[in-house]
């Protein structure tokens, strides 16, 4: 059995303009200590799914299908009931961590509320391991600097922060929300290293949500590619980067700028879709190079085409493949 | 912490000094004197009271021989209007009883405020939020002139149950009506401003690393959002306390309260240049000081002030 087994999630909002599609039929599975990439543009709605499995979505967004977490379902659950399993079970890193602190209050009451709720602990012995765990995630002088207000940190140092508590519970999956993109270049490596350490110390499974690829190559087993709310494409890391079976995998590798290669990179031509109403058909066929009749009104379904590797393209793999050479 | 608020202390003094010249010169500035009567007055007895009063002295002499008594002994001179009596007596008389209902009237607004906000905010779009946003839209759009006699109307003559006018420090059924008159439209906006600030705060990004910490919802209200959700709401309070505590003159004249709302009124409309003065330099003072409170309670819930 999975640890958490996600299948055909749907997250809607409902706006002024209309209802919007955000995520559409999403279905993957997470294994024990496994290391999942999500990949995908701004909007893709990789976000959205990884709120909605926790139940964190805005109040105007309603989530459906299944999620569940060791084989019970845990998609809208009553609030006592989720916020059981949120940072206990299941932890989440959010994109920015100049904001997702409270910036009212200091670092040691915001990571000791964490551990008086699930562990019972008392306040001093709460503030003592929340210290430990920021020694845990490299900030220097830990013991001091816990008492301190989330200004008085860096960029760098607040995502440690923010992983430090998402940690304090030693959770089974950890669901990390771009957690770099806020952060300088060198500063992004650091942290991708210090979440591939902990990961392998603590055991737990990792959730990435990223548009980085090369963060994917680097840190994941398996990945997923999400557009415009709908799997494109599923696969371990290795095959998806060297043989891209999707039009919008390869348009992604190929805007990639590369140092090893003599060309120059090809950016993916037009915009993001639109996501307010249903969606009909592929949504990547206004921007797809393969496109054909059947992609506008028929969406193809995810198929399995070889041993953990699935797509959804009505376009042969042959074909994709011929137009690279 | 000291140190800034001697300074603000300090830089006090010039405003207030600014304060006093300007509204001394536009008060001669403006037309008539507190001895313009529709009776004609024998020129020598005006001759004799301004010059009892001082008025015909130059201008900048009166300012001076003013500032001087202020200063020096405190002494904010004798009423124009009023024979035997000082500004320093009516200001004593007056004040506290406005001090009594003003600040009873900001506990109100902002309990009262503050928990119809809040409630607001947490119940988006369900009937108790229209219901606060109803009545705060209703005590908002409702004046005081308006409220003041209905007030009397219910609780006076239909009930029995209030008197409808007067004052006294010993009985309360003397401030209810006051504190209901005037705290209405204050709290009516403190409930705006509460709900608008809360409901931004809740859609906030560390609002939502607090869901996903686990922590029950009324935890997130309490820990999280409300002190943020306050913040616009103290710069808000600091003027409107000043305002409060010095009275309304719609309640001195509607309940005969007695308070410095309407002695202010009164100085103005019959040139009583010293009360005018008096009541002036009060309000400048509280406006200053409560502001400076405002400030200092801000640093004291954002940590990222520092003074």
């Amino acid at each position: 059995m999975p640890l958490l087994e996600v299948n055909d999630l749907n997250v809607r909002f409902a706006t002024q303009e209309g209802e919007v599609h955000a995520v559409n039929g999403v279905s993957f599975a997470l294994e024990r200590g496994e290391a999942l990439g999500i990949v995908g543009e701004s909007g893709s709605g990789k976000s959205q799914l990884s709120f909605s499995i926790l139940g964190l979505l805005a109040a105007n967004g309603k989530a459906s299908g299944s999620v569940k977490f060791e084989g019970r379902e845990i998609l809208n659950l009553p609030e006592p009931e989720l916020n059981k399993l949120r940072a206990d079970r299941i932890s989440m890193v959010f994109q920015d961590p100049m904001t997702a602190l409270n910036p009212y209050m200091r670092i040691s009451d915001q990571m000791a509320e964490v551990l008086m709720l699930h562990k019972g602990l008392s306040k001093r012995a709460a503030v003592a391991e929340a210290a430990q765990m920021l020694e845990l995630v490299k900030i220097p002088d830990a013991k001091n600097r816990v008492r301190l207000f989330p200004h008085e940190f860096s960029g760098g140092m607040r995502q440690r922060v923010m992983i430090a508590m998402a940690l304090l519970c030693k959770p089974d999956v950890l669901i990390a929300d771009e957690p770099t993109t806020a952060l300088d270049v060198t500063v992004q490596a650091q942290i991708m290293d210090l979440l591939g350490e902990l990961r392998r110390e603590l055991g737990m499974a990792t959730v990435l949500i990223t548009h980085d690829l090369g963060v994917v190559a680097g840190f994941c087993e398996r990945a997923i590619v999400m557009y415009g709310g709908q799997v494109m494409e599923q696969s371990p890391v290795d095959p998806l980067f060297a043989n891209p079976t999707h039009p919008y995998t390869k348009g992604l590798l190929a805007a990639l700028p590369r140092l090893d290669a003599d060309r120059a990179m090809t950016p993916i031509r037009g915009n993001p879709p639109n996501m307010t109403g249903a969606p009909k058909g592929c949504p990547f066929c206004p921007r797809c190079d393969f496109v054909e009749e059947a992609c506008a009104d028929v969406m193809p379904p995810l198929a399995e085409f070889a041993p953990g590797r699935a797509r959804a393209c009505h376009r042969s793999i042959e074909t994709i493949e011929e137009a690279a050479a | 912490m000291i140190v800034y608020i001697l300074k603000r202390l300090a830089i006090a003094i010039p405003t207030l000094l600014v304060l006093i010249i300007a509204s001394f010169l536009l008060m001669h500035t403006a037309p008539g004197g507190p001895f313009t009567s529709e009776r004609a007055v024998p020129p020598e007895v005006l001759a004799n009271l301004n010059a009892k009063y001082g008025l015909d002295q130059p201008l900048w002499k009166q300012i001076a021989t003013y500032l001087w008594n202020v200063v020096a002994h405190f002494d904010f001179g004798p009423s124009f209007s009023y024979k035997d009596r000082s500004v320093n007596d009516i200001i004593a008389q007056g004040f506290p009883v406005t001090l009594t209902y003003g600040f009873l009237s900001f506990i109100a607004a902002v309990l009262v405020g503050v928990t119809l906000g809040v409630t607001a905010a947490i119940k988006r779009n369900s009937w108790l939020d229209y219901l606060a946003v109803g009545i705060s839209i209703g005590a908002q759009v409702l004046p005081n002139f308006v409220m003041a006699p209905i007030l009397v109307l219910i609780f006076t003559l239909s009930l029995h149950w209030l008197p409808g006018g007067g004052w006294s420090f010993d009985d309360p059924r003397f401030w209810i009506m006051p504190v209901i008159a005037l705290s209405t439209s204050y709290m009516a906006s403190i409930a705006r401003i509460t709900r608008s600030s809360m409901l931004e705060t809740l859609s906030s990004n560390h609002i939502r690393t607090a869901r996903a910490k686990g922590l029950p919802k009324r935890k997130i209200i309490m820990r999280h959002a409300l002190k943020p959700a306050l913040l616009p709401v103290i710069s808000y309070l600091g003027p409107a306390f000043v305002s409060m505590i010095t009275g309304s003159v719609i309640v001195d004249v509607y309940f005969t309260t007695g308070g410095i709302g309407k002695s202010f009124v009164d100085s103005a409309l019959n040139r009583d240049y010293a009360v005018m003065m008096g009541i002036t330099i009060l309000l400048g003072t509280l406006t200053i000081l409560f502001n400076l409170v405002v400030d200092i309670v801000y640093g004291w819930i954002d940590p990222k002030i520092r003074y």
